[in-house]
């Protein structure tokens, strides 16, 4: 300490001095700072090669720098990308909605066109375009251990907030003008996530000051739950209420049951069958 | 016939043993007489003649396996934390009845399966109680002097709904207290009174902590008893007025023509009761229906897609949704037209109109006569398009109900299905009436035809001019009376407004408006041939072509190689 000491009215002290402070002030800044809008994987050759099929497949609705395209009439043609996060990109090429195959009221869920590299590459470059939500860690994602405290809990949030569009079992519903809340069955925990981070197209955005990423995850959890359970009682028609119920009474029940009808009608008092006629 | 043996019962083996026991009783109730009678009691045969039946054994069931789930069910709202073998509610509160409803799910041996059979057998029996309506109406049975038994019908399928809709409530899952919600509204909609008899109800704001013992106590004691009763008078009438039957050859509008109750009825109906409860076992055993596990308890704050009521008010649910969103405060009372014209309204058109209409033929038609023998549809062509365009209605009401499974699940716009269903629920009655009377007159030609020209045996002929004909024969005989077994249509004359001294009919307005119904309900109703006509007809049919017909009376046409095939 002596040396220090003695040295601090060196010339230099002042620049040691505030260079130091400096280098406290970023070590803390990069501590609590929030994240950066690139993933940590993302390279400047994947951004790279990502702008290059975005300019080849997306940038004729999204517009050459993903800044969108505005209709004439002043409509949304393509909604600008800044900002969206890779985590938009993630779910919505990922899950194949798109490319867009038509206009339609909803970009419906099809078989991805791009393999998970140019995924991840397209993702790579709309978030370095501005920050937004990066895709989710695997931390929140694995549910194959939760507990059954954490299912539950699930279970409350995905009455709460999901159960309204996309019904009890996650088999989906209708919304106005043509627009639906899509099935949840064989959808991946990381898409899950990704559209309650996002909320695409009809679905409202549950933000991690919402729904933190850990009762996210007890929802995808409850989710896979109900849909890896068994159907006790029998074939469940797909969950999708009493409608379902209703077709099977009158098809097969009141069916079959006129048809028993018919069949002891039928057959009259004696085993063998008289010329008609015959009874009276 | 003359071959069979018959051994009077008393010196059978059975007879003999039983004899002892049967006169203990006979000696102290004097059932004897009651029952030989009613052991002999006839009953027609035809297979329409047991929907109804198909209701009271669902009845049964419902009763049977009701007292299997009152002894674990809690009618209760009290707050628990479920705590058994479900794993994803594990620690969730929920109300007691919720809780026990789970539990017979899961923790009680084949309470789920009964659970299944107790709903099946509710869907069932109000769709049974339909169709067994739907049979009566479309054959005139309800005509003198049924009328009666036709209002206790139509009392039983509106007290079957209610009781449907209370059972769908007790368990306190998150569809059922959307169920709840909704009558709640309905209730809440009626002008003036409403809001108290919410209060009334629910004892208090919904949803209140009592309204599942109540609706526990009208499930399991007030609506039993009451469907019971009216089962009895329903049954106790048709016993008294005897059952109707289809017209044929030995059939009158003073006989029954058909087997006795014992051994034949009582063999048959208590088979079709084993028939019944079998057939809902095994559909409840591999067919879910209402997985109330799925949905969670029951949270005014919570809903879930495709909620929708059991299929029997999905009528009065689809109106709601159809109606548009009016809503108007006069002097401070809101008037919610949006829910009470299609929920009170619908249901209130329905029932009002299916109690009155036998009255309002009657008045039409001012046919005093009783009536044993069915109609035909077709030979009551206004009736029949009526009760067509009655169901082309409730299916528009029904289909309505469930518009956002029909959008989802056939990629259509929700919307676009409201307005479809809208105009459709005015539109298409009027179509299907307008067809279905067509085609019943269009029935009653050809019959008409195939009375008086014979049918197509398929033999064609070729004059010696080179032209080619069909033979016609005339119809076996019972056929031939079947056809034209009904009542001649009255003459329609004009109403009398002023009578032969100049002075104007008090009546004359009625009279006028009763003119104009008859000439609606008979118009192009073709009427049965007249005697003259058959005569004509056989003197025609009796020679082809100048020559004698040698078909008999049970020529049955021929085969592909022209070959007669009963002859």
């Amino acid at each position: 300490m002596r040396t220090l000491s003695t040295r601090r009215r060196h010339p230099l002290a002042g620049v040691f001095v505030i260079l130091g402070a400096l280098g406290i002030a970023a070590v803390l800044y990069m501590a609590f700072a929030p994240k950066g809008a690139t993933a940590d994987t993302s390279s400047l050759d994947d951004i790279e090669a990502g702008r290059e099929l975005f300019v080849i497949g997306c940038a004729s609705c999204h517009g050459q720098n993903a800044e969108g395209i505005v209709t004439a009439s002043g409509g949304n043609y393509g909604p600008s990308l800044i900002g969206v996060g890779a985590a938009a990109v993630d779910f919505q090429v990922g899950t194949g909605r798109m490319p867009m195959a038509q206009t339609a009221p909803q970009a419906p869920r099809k078989t991805p066109e791009y393999t998970a590299e140019e995924t991840k590459q397209l993702a790579a470059y709309i978030a370095s375009l501005g920050p937004g939500p990066a895709i989710p860690e695997e931390e929140y994602l694995d549910v194959e251990n939760a507990s059954a405290e954490e299912i539950s809990l699930g279970g409350e949030f995905f009455r709460t907030n999901c159960t309204a569009c996309h019904n009890s079992v996650g088999a989906g519903g209708a919304l106005p003008d043509g627009r639906y809340a899509p099935t949840l069955k064989g959808v991946s925990a990381k898409h899950i996530y990704e559209a309650m981070q996002t909320g695409p197209q009809q679905m409202p955005v549950f933000s991690d000051d919402v729904i933190t990423p850990e009762d996210k995850r007890a929802i995808i959890a409850y989710i896979k739950a109900i849909q890896d359970e068994p159907n006790y009682g029998g074939f469940g028609g797909g969950g999708i209420g009493p409608v379902a119920d209703g077709i099977w009474v009158w098809l097969f029940g009141i069916g079959g049951l006129v048809g028993f009808a018919i069949w002891i009608a039928a057959h009259g008092t004696r085993s063998t069958k008289k010329p008609k006629g015959a009874q009276q | 016939m003359a071959t069979d043996t018959y051994t009077p019962i008393q010196d059978t083996k059975g007879g003999k043993k039983a004899a002892g026991p049967v006169g203990w009783i006979d000696d102290r109730l004097g059932v004897a007489g009651i029952a030989r009678k009613n052991m002999r009691k006839i009953f027609p045969e035809h297979w329409s003649f047991m929907l109804g039946e198909i209701a009271l054994w669902s009845f049964v069931i419902l009763l049977i396996t009701g007292t299997f789930l009152t002894l674990w069910f809690q009618p209760s709202m009290a707050e628990t934390v479920y705590n058994g073998s479900y794993e994803p509610l594990k620690g969730i509160e929920m109300s007691q009845a919720y809780a026990s409803t789970i539990d017979i799910s899961f923790d009680i041996r084949g309470g789920l399966l009964m659970r299944q059979i107790h709903h099946w057998a509710a869907a069932l029996f109000v769709a049974s109680m339909i169709v067994h309506m739907l049979r009566v109406f479309f054959t005139g049975a309800y005509r003198k002097p049924r009328e009666v038994n036709w209002l206790i019908g139509v009392g039983l399928i509106a007290l079957g709904m209610v009781e449907g809709f209370a059972g769908y409530s007790l368990p306190d899952d998150l569809l059922s207290g959307t169920g709840l919600r909704f009558v709640d509204g309905l209730i809440r909609s009626i002008p003036f009174v409403g809001s108290y008899l919410e209060f009334f109800i629910f004892g208090g704001e919904f949803p209140g902590d009592i309204i599942i013992p109540r609706l526990y106590m009208a499930h399991i004691l007030l609506i039993p008893a009451l469907l019971l009763g009216l089962i009895a008078a329903h049954m106790l009438l048709l016993v008294y007025h005897k059952h109707t039957q289809w017209p044929g050859p030995g059939r009158t509008n003073e006989n029954v023509v058909g087997y006795p109750m014992l051994p034949v009825y009582a063999a048959k109906a208590g088979g079709f009761f084993f028939i019944v409860f079998g057939f809902t076992a095994l559909f409840s055993a591999i067919i879910q229906i209402n997985p109330v596990w799925a949905y969670g308890p029951y949270n005014p704050a919570e809903v879930t897609a495709g909620s929708q009521p059991d299929w029997y008010m999905g009528f009065s649910e689809g109106l709601v949704r159809l109606m548009p969103g009016w809503e108007s405060t006069i002097f401070g009372w809101t008037f919610s037209w949006n829910v009470v014209i299609p929920g009170m309204g619908g249901l209130g058109l329905l029932f009002t109109s299916l109690a009155l209409w036998p009255f309002i033929e009657r008045w039409i038609t001012q046919d005093d006569r009783e009536h044993h023998l069915l109609e035909r549809p077709r030979d009551a062509p206004t009736r029949t398009a009526l009760g067509v365009a009655g169901m082309t209605a409730y299916g528009v009401g029904w289909a309505a109900g469930g518009n956002d499974i029909i959008a989802t699940h056939f990629h259509l716009d929700i919307y676009t299905l409201t307005w479809i269903f809208r105009i459709g629920f005015f539109l298409f009655p009027v179509i299907a009436f307008l067809i279905v009377r067509r085609i019943c007159i269009g029935l009653q030609h050809r019959d008409h035809d195939n009375v008086l020209h014979g049918y197509e045996t398929g033999v064609i002929e070729r004059s010696p001019s080179g032209g080619y004909t069909e033979r016609h024969a005339p119809l076996p005989a019972s056929t031939q009376y079947e056809l034209t077994a009904r009542q001649r249509l009255p003459q329609l004359e004009a109403a009398v407004v002023v009578d032969a001294n100049g002075v104007e009919n008090q009546a004359g307005r009625k009279e006028r408006l009763r003119a104009r119904l008859r000439h609606f309900y008979y118009q192009g109703v073709l009427d049965k041939p007249t005697v003259d006509e058959v005569h004509h007809a056989e003197e025609h049919l009796s020679h082809f072509e100048g020559h004698p017909n040698s078909h008999g009376d049970d020529f049955g046409g021929v085969s592909d190689a022209g070959v007669p095939k009963q002859h």
